[in-house]
């Protein structure tokens, strides 16, 4: 792990604060890890560790027909589980904001992270979910805004993709 | 009314058990047939039956449970449902929402693809797996005297709770409710908060 930039992570969580996110499900991973700690210690959000990201979908769908907005934090693998409930958000017209890190992007390690690093985008689009893939630090925290105000102002699906570049590749030695 | 002595509990009685009077209760119905049972008792604008998205009815009551801690929400599902959604006996158990509890209502069968035999006819306990995850208060219901047992429970006692109801494997006239998402998404929101909620 080498983050080219370590601010991109509180980027991220002040833009959810300023979207007025309440509930965020998350499925840990690498990347999410200083966001996460941040979510777990700031009592005006609610961090809800997920065993898989389907109940992410679920979770802020009942979050949302509750009065409340809510976001999900994934690896970019989390997006092939997630099909089929993508499914009932979009043909709910129920908003989903997600925003993952990736692997299987840049010169990644494990090559059985490839094969959904590289469909992860196409994937979403397909269920047509707006996506936005950030390649640089410095665009995070805007990207996260952007995607909000598509997914709240929709109500629609949308997606911040953080780029492997991003994150930094994992090495296995 | 259902004969207190027989076991084999059926379904419809139970649902419309379950929703008598329900006041100011948000449900959530998982796909299939707990859907067309929620619907027999009663369309409500605070019903959101599940056409879709399976295994996921138990986390929509989680995420409206934690938004809304003032008001009952209950889920109810089939043991098919619930078996595509285990992992999230253990994401309930965490939060542990007071307000929050889930019947399965157990035919020990596929309903709706041809009454194939599910796992939990062949031992697998659902109650004892939610209760191995944390899950504070659960139970399995087999007759009428449990189930009046079970009610006040169900409607309001401390949360999270998950009972299982074991239910007669019948194929009953399926009682439909609106199938556009959207207007039941709608349809629920402006009842709960308003208006204003309104897309």
């Amino acid at each position: 792990m080498n983050p080219s930039n370590e601010t991109w992570p509180d980027d991220i969580f002040r833009a959810l604060i300023d979207l007025d996110v309440i509930q965020i499900g998350y499925v840990p991973d690498a990347g999410h890890t200083r966001l996460i700690k941040s979510c777990v210690a700031d009592n005006r959000v609610r961090a809800v560790p997920l065993t898989s990201e389907e109940e992410g979908v679920g979770l802020l769908a009942g979050a949302w027909l509750g009065g409340q907005r809510g976001a999900l934090l994934m690896q970019g693998s989390g997006i092939g589980n997630i099909v089929n409930m993508l499914c009932m958000a979009r043909t709910c017209r129920l908003p989903l904001l997600m925003i993952a890190t990736m692997r299987g992007q840049w010169g990644e390690m494990n090559p059985w992270q490839v094969p959904m690093g590289q469909t992860a985008e196409e994937t979403l689009k397909l269920q047509d979910v707006t996506v936005y893939s950030v390649d640089r630090p410095e665009d995070v925290g805007e990207a996260v805004i952007a995607a909000g105000r598509i997914a709240f102002n929709g109500p629609a699906m949308a997606a911040v993709l953080v780029s492997q570049r991003i994150i930094g590749t994992k090495e296995f030695k | 009314m259902a004969n207190p002595n027989d076991p084999a509990l059926d379904r419809r009685h139970v649902v419309k058990s379950l929703l008598a009077n329900r006041g100011e209760l948000l449900v959530v119905a998982g796909l299939g047939a707990s859907a067309w049972d929620v619907t027999a008792a009663g369309d409500h604008p605070l019903n959101f039956p599940l056409w879709g998205g399976m295994g996921g009815a138990a986390t929509i009551g989680l995420g409206l449970a934690m938004a809304q801690p003032d008001r009952r929400v209950l889920v109810v599902t089939g043991d098919g449902e619930m078996l595509m959604g285990l992992g999230s006996f253990a994401t309930i158990a965490v939060q542990a929402p007071k307000n929050l509890a889930i019947v399965v209502l157990d035919n020990e069968r596929y309903g709706e693809t041809g009454m194939q035999e599910t796992h939990t006819a062949f031992g697998t306990d659902l109650a004892g797996m939610a209760h191995a995850a944390g899950i504070a208060t659960t139970a399995t219901i087999r007759n009428e005297a449990e189930l009046q047992d079970a009610l006040p429970v169900i409607r309001s006692a401390d949360g999270p709770i998950l009972h299982v109801i074991k239910i007669k494997a019948d194929t009953l006239p399926k009682a439909v409710p609106p199938k556009d998402g959207a207007y039941l998404r709608d349809r629920f929101r402006v009842a709960l908060l308003g208006d204003e909620a309104a897309i």
